[in-house]
């Protein structure tokens, strides 16, 4: 497959030339990779356009003090105000729980889905892609509904007698939890479950042989081998609740406030680039860094399709 | 039933009963995964502006509402365009990245391919302040096409993903051959290459329409005045009140994710 360029001077180059001429071929075959290469400037050059020189140039901005000249003041106000501390505590508490109750809850269903024969397993699959593909914001708007003072959990837990008088379980961090787990489950999920099929299961066959029980059989061989992919998933899911803007705006009622949205209200309301730039600095740098050490465990192409 | 729950379950000899718990909470949890989705769909009939389930009266009310409401019409419009316009700028350009960065392993190739990925990796919320201030240097801010190009951005990982992934599984040396045969590079791609990868290449289309359709935070920031979209939209009615006529859209916009997927699950299945 890699031997791509070998081919690229094809009959045309060599018939052009005419005679057996190695320096010809050789600038010929160095156009026509250029040529090849030229098929991505498209998407990169639009990618570097709306993308990286923005990003650059917010890195620029965060140094930029309110007086124009080079300062350290966006990140100062980050570390001495109150308000700001508060914020990257409510960012990484947010998603600390959510990581770690999409855990507690996608791993036995992974496990579960991985013991069962694979047309079977597809089927439950589909249970985790269909809200996978489904709007964020649609999701979001489902769960307003059926969390409200008036929705369905609260009128069955009642009828249920559960509690007695309607819960408040939205516009708090209740209700942001909850929607965010229910988003973040898939992307956990799905690299858990890979992670899990690819156990050979004679391993557990000689375990039980050489006289392990089904406990120490799962503990001992089968959770290592998944841990991989539990790892490479959980960071996924942290990394992704850090940029959260949608679910924590909407369920959380304002409690909730997270990174993305102070650098929204940075720029809708005080049109504050240089505080804004600045936080958008560090959630960069925090994911960047996480993305990093998950890459070293999985490929991050292959967790393609997500939308947050 | 008792000869199945003393049965073992797994190499572990394991047994069904002690298995239980598993198969129950395992089936807890897909409900709670579908369950809330779905319920969207019978409540955008009640009648009530609580939205009861099960309804206790059913209307199309708040259906008639959006249809008949013009700036939920001309939202939805705007959506649609973006979408297709994101699909049909996004795809071409996608594909051809992903060929040029298969075929050709020049030097920079991995950077290449890194730029193309980035964003997908790149918070949402400064992928849109960074496009909202290249648009107001630009002064091209809430026009369609501005809107179109910042959703390429976000399509392009999925459609390089996704035509790489069956390039790599696809045998070069056919295309060779064609060009051996007096087949120029481009009419060896269409008449050759681009036949065996047109799944994956009808599957980054739907999946780049998608990604556009169903963008909020990006919309927020650079879409407005007469393009705004219908997300954008929903997002704003959301943070005021619950107002019933979301649940028509989002049953609406379920059944259009719904058959864009079953749609790519077809033309997946037919490949194999």
């Amino acid at each position: 497959m890699s031997t791509g360029t070998t081919a690229t001077s094809g009959p045309i180059g060599a018939a052009a030339l005419g005679d057996n001429n190695a320096e010809g071929l050789k600038a010929d075959a160095r156009r026509e990779r250029l040529r090849l290469a030229g098929l991505c400037s498209p998407a990169a050059i639009l990618v570097l356009v709306l993308l990286v020189i923005p990003v650059g140039w917010l890195f620029y901005v965060s140094f930029i003090g309110a007086d124009g000249q080079f300062s350290l003041e966006n990140y100062e106000r980050m570390i001495e105000r109150k308000s700001y501390a508060r914020i990257f505590q409510t960012t990484f508490e947010v998603s600390l729980l959510t990581t770690a109750l999409c855990i507690l809850i996608g791993y036995p269903l992974a496990y579960f889905m991985s013991q069962l024969p694979s047309r079977i397993a597809n089927l439950c699959l589909i249970t985790v892609l269909l809200p996978f593909w489904t709007s964020l914001l649609v999701r979001t708007y489902a769960w307003l509904v059926l969390l409200q003072k008036r929705g369905l959990v609260n009128t069955w837990a009642m009828d249920l007698g559960l509690w007695d008088e309607p819960i408040k379980i939205v516009h708090n961090m209740t209700g942001t939890l909850i929607d965010m787990v229910h988003i973040m489950l898939p992307f956990l999920i799905l690299p858990v479950y890979g992670s899990m099929k690819a156990i050979d299961k004679d391993y557990l066959k000689a375990a039980a042989n050489l006289g392990a029980g089904p406990t120490r059989a799962f503990w001992t061989v089968f959770f290592p081998l998944s841990a991989p992919g539990l790892f490479a998933g959980s960071l996924i899911v942290f990394v992704l609740c850090l940029g959260f803007f949608v679910t924590p705006a909407v369920l959380g009622g304002g409690k909730v406030i997270m990174v993305s949205m102070k650098i929204a209200s940075n720029i809708e309301l005080f049109v504050n680039w240089g505080a804004a730039s600045a936080l958008g600095v560090v959630l960069l740098l925090m994911t960047v860094a996480i993305l990093w050490i998950a890459a070293r465990f999985v490929r991050l192409d292959q967790l393609a399709g997500q939308g947050h | 039933m008792k000869g199945w729950l003393d049965s073992p379950a797994s190499e572990t000899q394991i047994t069904q009963a002690q298995r239980l718990w598993l198969y129950i909470l395992s089936g807890l949890i897909m409900v709670f995964l579908v369950a809330p989705t779905l319920i969207v769909v019978p409540m955008s009939f009640s009648e009530s502006q609580y939205l009861e389930f099960p309804p206790r009266e059913w209307s199309t009310r708040w259906y008639e509402h959006y249809f008949g409401s013009p700036e939920w019409m001309a939202a939805t419009g705007t959506s649609f365009k973006v979408a297709i316009l994101t699909m049909l700028v996004a795809t071409p350009i996608g594909v051809m990245a992903a060929y040029g960065l298969h075929v050709s392993k020049f030097a920079f190739a991995r950077l290449i391919f890194v730029i193309l990925l980035t964003p997908m990796m790149v918070p949402l919320i400064l992928i849109a302040i960074g496009a909202f201030y290249v648009y107001v240097k630009l002064q091209i801010l809430y026009t369609l096409a501005s809107l179109v190009l910042a959703h390429t951005i976000l399509a392009l990982p999925l459609v390089v993903i996704v035509t790489g992934a069956a390039l790599k599984s696809y045998d070069m040396n056919q295309e060779r051959a064609a060009r051996s045969l007096g087949a120029s590079r481009w009419v060896a791609f269409l008449t050759v290459t681009l036949p065996q990868i047109r799944f994956a290449v009808i599957t980054s289309a739907l999946l780049s329409f998608l990604t556009s359709f169903d963008e909020v935070v990006v919309a927020l920031f650079i879409s407005g005045g007469d393009n705004a979209t219908l997300t954008r939209n929903m997002f704003n009615a959301l943070r005021d009140q619950i107002d019933p006529t979301i649940a028509s859209i989002s049953t609406l916009m379920i059944i259009v994710t719904s058959l864009l997927m079953v749609a790519a699950q077809l033309f997946g299945k037919s490949r194999g």
